[in-house]
């Protein structure tokens, strides 16, 4: 009987990670005048100016995480991207959604087809143009239909986060020191240039920078000028009756402390990134040495009316299925989605402030939904090469209940 | 005899080509959604299309007084399961039918004159023009949701299509309102009001004459949605917030039928009409077949009818009307009975010690009709009329010729029988003496009164004008004649009159301690208080037990308490102490909160109002126990409540089902869509024996309070539910 030779299985290495600056996500914002696709075609051209062996012709595919996918963002985007970058017609294309983890879980994906040994080199990452394609705009029966809302205990995230922050005990004060550590430590990382690697500026057709910056960013933010902004939540939450159905599923508390604002929520911006995973074989042939290793991947559900509480059961299942602990990892990144999900996490594995969202996080610098993730992988790999630690763990919660990780090791 | 027979639709066509269809069914008083109905419909539709080219419009009307009743209750509280298929069939042939009339190509009018709710009003909305007759029982509106159901002959789809999504949600669907003919032409649920039925008939002409080839709007091209579909981005903002906003107003308690009605009006509007009745017909065979409806239209329809029909009356005793009425102490419940009774046409002597209080009491009733004047629910001659009715008095002698008295002082024995006895000699000799009070047994109380025979119990309930309930309690010695009278006063006074015999407590006042008790027994136990709360609440109890034990105050609980173990001690008997007891010792010895008047109970309050739970509860009691799981919390409060309404009927205090299921939803809060008390037994899955099986987890759990009564483990043997 006759068996198909298949390749042996590889180890996913990344080979390099590069990002936009993000842009404040509104027709103000800088990068509204720039589509998504040219957000990513702009990173594609940069990896391929920066690793000039990268043989286009051996890319398999462009995964890439994209949470609104509809019009600019519609029609699959990642191969709008091989085409209008110019990339051979072999090179495919793959939108994937899994909300805010989208970004992440296209790392993920691409490292299993790598690691697989079913494909050789993945553009992975995400684009969001939150400017452009605002969040929601894509309906959904979780939200929209209201047998599935009604029967799953639907509530907007803020409020989920509200709700976090009710059930542990975070005061307003706590989540807004938090607030500020973000803007402080991310102004601290931009001028001390940690992010110099990966930041690619964003050019339009003529070669003009459009964003070499993240422009988010509030850095003289503090406890005091955080103190004057209303609760974002709190009117949606009693008008909207999403205070009565998450007191409902949480019935032991008694009303939701509604501590959340736009100055410690994650930003609403527009920006793209792209992570270059490949085998190890493919870089020794096209010249190109890893920066790093994926070591494994997990997800998990949590419940969808608290919802933001999924990086916890994904982190342990991640540290599980290696055998490490917390002692092992040097650095953990989790999404600033909201304050109160990095305190819970903080507190849920008993983590340090030295290890935690160290360069700042998306209350200082933005969520760019679909991107994130891919962000992240970047700003880690960045800082385990900068103190030549070896270890982290990326996750972000995300819509309807779900946690997504990822263990990055620095070679 | 024409090819076409259908009886129930008379046919007159006259010169001009005008068909007037008037429904009168020769076998029933009046026109429904009967068998008939759903034989002849096709046939009148097929007669009006075999004679179309000859046809210029279409009038429909109603020889009866009710235009159309809605469909076939029993059917629909009998439908389970494996009804389904038939039911869905059933559907769907009467709306195609509905849809060949609308797409007749020729005008069809309907002239309403009377009731036209529910299914009436659905066949109105397959009309192209509704004409309503502002005669006094004229009413049009889709009630189904009250009922567990959803309006499934094309309401739900039709209305969002006239009207817009979010109106026909919050204003006609998800309400059940009922609308009088000014409102329903203001809300567009008709297109013209006319004093008469021969002016309808007119109007209609004309309307046909002006609109030779009508179409419905969603049936002409270019029609939208008024308001926008679903994808809309006005619409879309909201959307995610509708079921939240029924999960707030319901406060979590199930409402299989609200969530069903969203969701077919929302899914609907997606779609195209036809597509969208499906949905409809698919979301109204679930409800039809399933649980809740069931309950809902047992208790709300057919116990309340036979209440209200008479069945607790003894026979052969002739009707009675009351014509002058004393009503004894004008505090809160003797200033609401003067209303009602006022209301009701009867010449109210309002008697207190001073006249300043009897005159307050009076007040009450101007506040009430000044605020329906207000919302333009009353004239002023109206309520000048009712107002002249009630006489305020200090004097016992104001009394004379009136033929019932119903005293309404404090809950002290001695000073309900002095009040009685002072103007029992001024009354008619066959005088009905009534005495309202909420626990005192009627017996004792009619010892010594001259007639105890026409001595009786009116436990009305709070507030008087808005609560439908009025709980009889018939003493040792009450005479049916006198029972008989009573119940004729109170449907005379608009109230649902059950009727239980004497005892502590009666039924309704010693039912609801149990859902009190077992609710801050949870709280001595250690569970969280909103948990407590939510779970009443999330159970379909409209208020919280702790938030109710607060308004009744937490010393009377202790008093009743107490003089219960008392009277049982006088009998030789004893029941076990609650562990609520011990809770509400120590809230009132020793935290001194007796409740809201006492300046704080279980909660805290400022100005009169909740500001929130008690912090000390969490100190004293514990707020750690996560053990005990939501649901049986509200299975703890329910059975508690199901158990000992058993019990009154074993002992004889109940007389029939349905006042246990009506007295409970109506007085004191069982949650509605249980059907009632003993309706909740056979409704619980697996019937009365899985009540049974349930009930002994609950004992074993949580004390031998649970341990079902003999009678009911008799029942779940034989499978004889409650009826």
């Amino acid at each position: 009987m006759m068996s198909v030779p298949s390749s042996p299985s590889s180890e996913a290495l990344i080979y390099d990670a590069i990002r936009t600056p993000r842009g404040r996500g509104k027709s103000s914002g800088s990068l509204h005048s720039v589509k998504p696709v040219s957000l990513v075609v702009g990173l594609v051209e940069e990896l391929r100016a920066r690793h000039p062996g990268l043989d286009p012709a051996l890319i398999d595919d462009i995964v890439l995480g994209i949470v609104t996918p509809v019009g600019d963002q519609g029609s699959v985007l990642p191969r709008t991207v091989a085409l209008a970058a110019g990339l051979p017609e072999t090179v495919g294309g793959l939108q994937l959604n899994r909300f805010c983890g989208s970004g992440l879980e296209a790392v993920n994906t691409s490292a299993q087809k790598v690691r697989s040994g079913w494909d050789d080199l993945v553009l992975a990452g995400g684009v969001e143009s939150m400017s452009r394609c605002p969040l929601g705009a894509d309906g959904g029966a979780w939200m929209n239909d209201p047998a599935t809302n009604y029967a799953t205990s639907f509530i907007p995230q803020g409020v989920s986060a509200d709700l976090i922050a009710t059930t542990e005990g975070f005061t307003r004060d706590d989540v807004d020191a938090y607030a500020v550590q973000s803007q402080q430590r991310a102004a601290a990382a931009w001028s001390g240039g940690y992010f110099e690697k990966s930041i690619v500026p964003v050019r339009d057709q003529n070669g003009s920078v459009v964003l070499d910056r993240d422009e988010f960013m509030r850095p003289s933010t503090t406890v005091e000028t955080l103190g004057s902004l209303k609760p974002s939540f709190a009117t949606m939450g009693s008008q909207g009756g999403f205070d009565a159905v998450a007191l409902q599923n949480y019935h032991w508390i008694e009303r939701i402390e509604h501590v959340h604002h736009a100055g410690n929520s994650s930003g609403i911006v527009d920006g793209a990134a792209l992570v270059l995973i490949g085998s190890e074989e493919i870089g020794s042939r096209l010249g190109m040495a890893p920066r790093g290793r994926i070591v494994a991947t997990a997800t998990s559900g949590a419940d969808p009316t608290i919802m933001l509480t999924g990086p916890t059961p994904a982190t342990r299942k991640l540290l599980d299925r290696t055998g490490l602990t917390i002692d092992d990892i040097d650095l953990f990144e989790i999404n600033e989605a909201f304050a109160s999900v990095v305190l819970k996490y903080m507190k849920d594995l008993g983590l340090p402030v030295e290890k935690t969202n160290v360069n700042g996080g998306a209350i200082a610098m933005g969520h760019p939904l679909g991107a994130t993730g891919a962000m992240l992988v970047g700003t880690v790999l960045d800082e385990l090469e900068r103190r030549q630690a070896r270890r982290a763990v990326v996750t972000l919660c995300i819509g309807g209940g779900m946690g997504v990780a990822t263990l990055v090791e620095r070679l | 005899m024409s090819d076409f027979d259908h009886p129930m639709f008379r046919w007159d066509r006259d010169g001009e080509g005008v068909v007037t269809v008037t429904m009168d069914d020769p076998d029933q008083s009046a026109n429904t959604l009967n068998d008939r109905f759903s034989a002849e419909l096709p046939v009148l539709v097929d007669h009006l299309y075999a004679e179309r080219e000859s046809i210029t419009g279409v009038i429909l009307t109603s020889a009866k007084k009710t235009f159309l009743a809605g469909g076939d209750l029993g059917m629909m509280m009998r439908a389970n399961d494996s009804d389904r298929p038939r039911i869905r069939a059933l559907l769907d042939g009467s709306k195609q039918q509905l849809r060949r009339l609308e797409t007749l190509g020729r005008p069809v009018v309907s002239v309403v004159s009377g009731a036209a709710l529910g299914g009436g009003y659905e066949l109105t909305l397959a009309t192209h023009h509704r004409v309503a007759v502002d005669a006094p029982g004229t009413v049009v509106g889709l009630p189904e949701v009250t009922l567990g159901l959803l309006p499934g002959g094309g309401g739900v789809v039709r209305s969002v299509r006239m009207f817009g999504l979010l109106t026909a949600l919050q204003d006609i669907l998800l309400t059940g309102a009922r609308f009088r003919p000014a409102a329903a032409l203001e809300k567009g649920m008709v297109d013209e009001v006319v004093a008469t039925v021969d002016e309808g008939l007119a109007a209609a002409r004309a309307w046909i004459a002006a609109n030779p080839e009508p179409a419905q709007p969603w049936d002409r091209k270019g029609f939208a949605i008024p308001g926008g579909t679903p994808a809309s981005p006005k619409v879309a903002a909201v959307l995610p917030s509708l079921p939240a906003v029924l999960r707030k107003q319901t406060r979590g308690a199930p409402a299989t039928a609200q969530a069903a009605i969203l969701a077919a009006a929302v899914e609907g509007a997606q779609v195209d009409l036809d597509n969208a009745l499906l949905i409809e017909s698919r979301a109204i065979t679930e409800l039809i077949c399933g649980q809740e409806s069931t309950n809902i239209i047992k208790s709300m329809f057919y116990d309340m009818q036979a209440i209200n029909r008479g069945a607790n009356r003894p026979e052969g005793v002739p009707a009675h009307t009351a014509k002058r009425i004393v009503v004894l102490g004008a505090g809160m419940m003797g200033a609401g009975i003067a209303y009602v009774s006022a209301k009701a046409g009867l010449d109210v002597v309002l008697k207190d010690v001073t006249l300043e209080a009897a005159e307050k009491g009076k007040a009450y009733s101007a506040g009430i009709l000044e605020k329906a004047l207000a919302k333009g629910r009353s004239t002023p001659e109206k309520r000048d009329e009712i107002l002249a009715r009630i006489h305020p008095t200090t004097d016992p002698a104001d009394a004379a010729g009136a033929d019932v008295v119903i005293e309404a002082v404090f809950e002290d024995p001695e000073l309900k029988k002095k009040v009685v006895a002072e103007v029992l000699p001024y009354l008619a000799s066959d005088a009905v003496l009534a005495s309202n009070t909420s626990t005192l047994p009627i017996t004792g109380l009619a010892d010594g009164v001259p007639r105890p025979e026409d001595f009786i119990g009116t436990h009305f309930f709070s507030p008087v004008d808005k609560m439908a309930l009025l709980e009889i309690v018939v003493g040792a010695k009450t005479s049916d004649v006198t029972l008989a009278k009573t119940i004729d006063i109170a449907r005379q006074i608009g109230k649902t009159p059950i009727v239980v015999n004497d005892s502590r407590g009666f039924f309704t006042s010693r039912v609801i301690v149990e859902f009190i008790n077992e609710a801050i027994a949870m709280v001595g136990e250690g569970i969280p208080a909103a948990s407590v709360e939510q779970a009443a609440t999330q159970a379909g109890y409209p208020v919280g037990a702790l938030a109710l034990m607060d308004e009744i105050s937490l010393t009377l609980n202790r008093r009743i308490r107490e003089e219960t173990i008392a009277g049982l001690a006088a009998e030789g008997k004893e029941k076990p102490l609650h562990p609520a007891a011990a809770v509400v010792d120590r809230m009132v010895d020793e935290f001194g909160r007796g409740g809201r008047l006492a300046g704080g109970g279980f909660y805290e309050y400022a100005d009169g109002r909740r500001t929130g739970l008690w912090g000390g509860l969490a100190e004293h009691f514990g707020a750690s126990n996560t053990e005990v799981p939501l649901l049986d919390m509200q299975e703890r409060m329910l059975f508690a409540e199901a158990i000992d309404a058993v019990r009154c009927l074993d002992e004889g205090v109940l007389r029939s089902v349905a006042d246990a299921n009506v007295g409970s939803i109506l007085g004191i809060g069982f949650p509605a869509w249980t059907g009632g008390v003993l309706q909740y037994v056979n409704q619980y899955k697996g019937g009365a024996a899985g009540f049974v099986t349930r009930a002994r987890e609950l004992a074993d759990r949580y004390g031998n309070r649970f341990s079902p009564p003999e009678s009911l483990v008799r029942r779940a043997e034989s499978g004889e539910e409650y009826t």
